[in-house]
């Protein structure tokens, strides 16, 4: 199965970096989605007797993550006007050249991690620290909230992948972690995008630090 | 237990149904109050059940959740708390719907009614859960549950501080009770109850890890109870809620504190004899901490809070009682200690209920909880005030009524312990019995100063207008309390006599129940019980002579304390202050005496400004909290560096953290291999 695996890692490995590189927001969500797509079939060929409950998990974060989640990001998008990131804290060039350096050091760190002996050989651990690691840059280079949201995504995409390891030990932990990408979407659009258009009539969140003590 | 478990189905979707009416006051009220009291009767009826046959039913059901197990029982020990909740909780629900019904234009009902009903259930799954994971999640419901109701007035500045050392309080014994349960896990192999006994008499939980969950298990559920000097949250928390929510809190909710602690009992029949003896003074440093504070506040609600305090200190005095008297072998001081705790337990949740409800009631007819500021309020409030006086006698522990019952069984096992030991256990059980009776009389100077200040007199403040008294729904549910008060103080001996399996299950050790003074303290009971209802019918018929006698006799109407003063004035009366000066400033310990500041008028014809000023501040708070976090706090504020106000910044630091840990794990097996 590693054959099929590896590819699809790296695949979504890539779209990490596009993400990082665009400033344009609609490419970062058509890449997150890509990347959430990817991420959903992997049980299929990690597990390959997974049984319904499986199939329905695949299902779940399938759709959940592929369409449902970039198509409120769009429709958010649309709704605030605003296409492109311009002033990252840090610049484009620079986002790209840390994200490999984070990828790099993931897979250096991955063969030292204190892993179960089956899971030190596969591309899956290392893959889920660089999209952690992703995640984290783009939750604090960028301005707009929606490209937050988007790191956020990432973040979630790099922890599900890692709970994929559990999925046979622990399957209600990677449920909870399903429920948990539904519960930010409604958090992260219920009350940061929509607050911060209201109260601020603008969507960074640089304004936040006006509510400061 | 199907009626049991159909009680909190009622409870919580009559909640959420009333959540969802909260567009409607009135729909929210009637659906929250009338579930809240249909879920009550239920589960009255299967506590009762439970009691009235003893023996144990119980449903385990997988869980998924790990370690954790859907394990509940009812056994009469879990009956007999379900027993005052299932009565109190659909009386302050009645009571509540009124008391509520006021505030519909400033606040939605919904939110109060929907946690009131999530509140009662969360603590009846206190008692009934079996799995220590069951157990915690109920108890932190709980607390948070009551916590928002608390906050029900949240736009006043006390109630949220109120309510955030209540959440404080709560967290702090959470993680204790937490420890403390992976202890018993540890020992046991899994966190169901039913294998914590096998654990500790098999010694699979050792000396020293028993000894360690039992000062954990007395911290974590004495913050609960309000054990001195952990009792700080609890005259803060309980006069900011709603009325009928405080009638809860200090009735039943603070139980759970006590119910944790017979139920670790019940794990550990033999707890080392230092368990009793500390339950015992700190009962009583509690109780007598509790009643000098009381004296001297003038919040009706704060009087009723520290009265609370005391009188959980004098349930944890009288278990440690006879606790103490398992530890020596001396079953007639076990059983009357233990009987007079059990008992207390009810009347107290019972007699506090009713007063804080009469509190609630005067707050609702004046708008004030302020005693310097009411008087009078017997003629114009005839209802709230008499069913006032009666939760009064009965909390200054007088006869006729229930208080006097449990606290006679406390001097019973006292005296019984003095006559059973010689020399320094005698000498400390008398010693006791004076302490007791000096809580006793202060508790007396309480309840009247309370009820004197309030109900007679005449208004001490002509602001206080529109005094009205309060409709049938929420006098009535007090006059029920009183007369279950009244039931229990004539006979007493029938109530304890449903406490039996519930003793079995507490006191006991090899062959002790065959022994010839295993015997119920009925004779006691009888006598307490033969003592009420004969002052009962003395003070009746002193009611009717009385009665009969000032109907035909009409003199000229004075004031009251106008001690013959020609033009008497509101001001010349007693204060709640002036009331206990003696008491408060002369005879209690120097660091309970209220702080004063006078500024005495000069010379024989004084001009100048005369000033008085008279606090009285919780001494543990004022002494050792404040500074302790005004010192923590100072130093903390240099980290005030960390709060940039920017969520990148935050972020960076939970990515430094993670890569750090990372890290850390990964060098680790790079240069030890892997471990």
């Amino acid at each position: 199965m590693v054959q099929i695996i590896d590819p699809l890692l790296i695949a979504a490995l890539a779209l990490n970096f596009v993400t990082l590189g665009t400033s344009r927001i609609r490419a970062a969500i058509h890449a997150v989605a890509l990347q959430g797509i990817l991420l959903g079939l992997l049980p299929l060929f990690i597990h390959p007797h997974i049984g319904l409950r499986g199939i329905l998990l695949v299902l779940g974060t399938f759709v959940l993550k592929g369409f449902v989640v970039p198509a409120f990001l769009v429709h958010a998008m649309r709704e605030v006007e605003i296409q492109h990131e311009v002033t990252p804290f840090i610049n484009y060039i620079s986002s790209l050249l840390l994200g490999a350096l984070g990828t790099g050091m993931a897979l250096v760190f991955a063969h030292t991690l204190p892993l179960a002996d089956e899971h030190t050989g596969l591309l899956i651990v290392p893959a889920s620290l660089s999209m952690v690691w992703t995640g984290f840059l783009m939750l604090t280079t960028r301005r707009k909230a929606i490209m937050q949201v988007l790191g956020y995504l990432l973040l979630e995409n790099g922890i599900f992948l890692f709970g994929l390891l559990l999925l046979e030990a622990m399957p209600f932990l990677v449920e909870i972690g399903v429920l948990l990408d539904l519960f930010t979407l409604v958090f992260v659009m219920g009350i940061i995008i929509h607050h911060i258009s209201r109260e601020f009539s603008s969507m960074s969140t640089d304004h936040l630090s006006e509510l400061k003590e | 237990m199907l009626l049991f478990l159909l009680a909190i189905a009622t409870l919580l979707l009559g909640g959420g149904a009333a959540y969802l009416y909260r567009s409607s006051a009135k729909a929210a009220t009637w659906v929250g109050a009338g579930t809240a009291v249909l879920g009550s009767v239920f589960g009255l009826v299967s506590a009762f059940q439970a009691l009235a046959h003893g023996g144990t039913d119980g449903l385990r059901l997988a869980w998924s959740i790990p370690l954790g197990s859907f394990y509940i029982e009812i056994d009469p020990l879990t009956a007999f708390f379900m027993v005052p909740l299932f009565v109190l909780a659909p009386l302050a629900a009645l009571y509540g719907g009124n008391y509520l019904y006021a505030y519909k234009e400033k606040k939605s009902l919904g939110p109060p009614w929907f946690l009131y009903n999530l509140l009662i259930a969360a603590i009846a799954m206190v008692f009934v859960a079996r799995n220590g994971i069951l157990f915690l999640m109920a108890w932190e419901i709980m607390a948070l549950s009551a916590y928002f109701l608390v906050c029900f007035e949240h736009e006043k500045e006390s109630v949220r501080k109120a309510g955030w050392a209540y959440l404080v309080a709560s967290h702090i014994a959470f993680a204790l009770l937490i420890v403390a349960f992976v202890l018993l896990g540890r020992g046991a192999g899994t966190l169901d109850f039913d294998q914590f006994p096998n654990a500790f008499s098999s010694r699979s939980i050792g000396w020293a890890t028993g000894n360690t969950i039992w000062i954990l298990a007395i911290i974590g559920f004495g913050l609960k109870a309000g054990f001195v000097p952990l009792h700080v949250w609890l005259p803060e928390a309980h006069p900011a809620a709603p009325s009928h929510v405080s009638a809860v809190m200090s009735g039943i909710l603070i139980k759970t504190g006590l119910y944790g602690l017979l139920r670790l009992l019940t794990f550990d029949r033999t707890p080392a004899p230092w368990v009793g003896l500390t339950l015992a003074g700190l009962g009583l440093l509690t109780a007598f901490l509790g009643i000098a504070m009381a004296l001297q506040q003038r919040d009706i609600k704060r009087v009723l809070a520290y009265s609370s305090i005391e009188n959980m200190g004098l349930i944890a005095f009288s278990m440690g009682l006879g606790l103490w008297g398992m530890a020596q072998r001396l079953p007639e001081v076990a059983l009357l200690g233990m009987t007079g705790a059990l008992l207390h337990i009810w009347n107290h949740a019972l007699m506090k209920g009713l007063l804080f409800l009469s509190a609630g009631s005067i707050l609702h007819g004046t708008g004030t909880k302020d005693m310097e500021r009411l008087g009078g309020l017997l003629r114009l409030m005839p209802f709230t005030g008499s069913t006032m006086i009666l939760g009064s006698v009965a909390l200054a522990a007088l006869p006729p009524l229930n208080g006097f019952v449990s606290k006679w069984l406390m001097y019973m096992s006292l005296m019984k312990y003095s006559m059973a030991t010689e020399t320094a256990g005698s000498l400390m059980a008398h010693f006791g019995v004076g302490l007791l009776a000096l809580i006793g009389g202060l508790s007396v100077v309480t309840f009247v100063r309370l009820t004197g200040i309030v109900l007679l007199g005449a208004p001490r403040d002509k602001t206080v207008t529109h005094v009205h008294e309060s409709s049938k729904w929420m006098t009535g549910p007090m006059q029920l309390l009183a007369l279950l008060c009244l039931v229990i103080a004539v006979i007493p001996q029938r109530t304890a006599g449903l406490f039996g399996g519930v003793l079995q299950q507490m006191i006991g050790w090899e062959g002790m129940h065959s022994s010839p003074e295993w015997e119920w303290p009925s004779a006691s009971l009888e006598i307490a019980g033969a003592i009420n209802a004969w002052t009962l019918l003395a003070v009746l018929t002193l009611a009717a002579v009385l009665w009969v006698r000032t109907r035909r006799f009409v003199g000229p109407q004075a004031s009251t304390w106008g001690c013959g003063y020609v033009r008497p004035t509101v001001r010349m009366q007693y204060t709640g202050r002036s009331f206990v000066e003696m008491i408060a400033e002369h005879l209690l310990p120097r660091f309970l005496r209220p702080r004063t500041r006078r500024e005495a008028p000069r010379g024989l014809f004084p001009a100048g400004k005369a000033d008085f000023e008279s606090q009285s501040p919780d001494p543990v708070d004022q002494k050792v909290y404040a500074p302790f976090f005004c010192y923590w706090a100072d130093r903390f504020s240099r980290l005030r560096i960390l709060q940039q106000g920017k969520v990148h910044v935050y972020l960076l630091y939970i990515m430094f953290t993670v890569v750090l840990a990372l890290a850390w794990a990964s060098i680790r097996t790079w240069f030890w291999g892997v471990s």
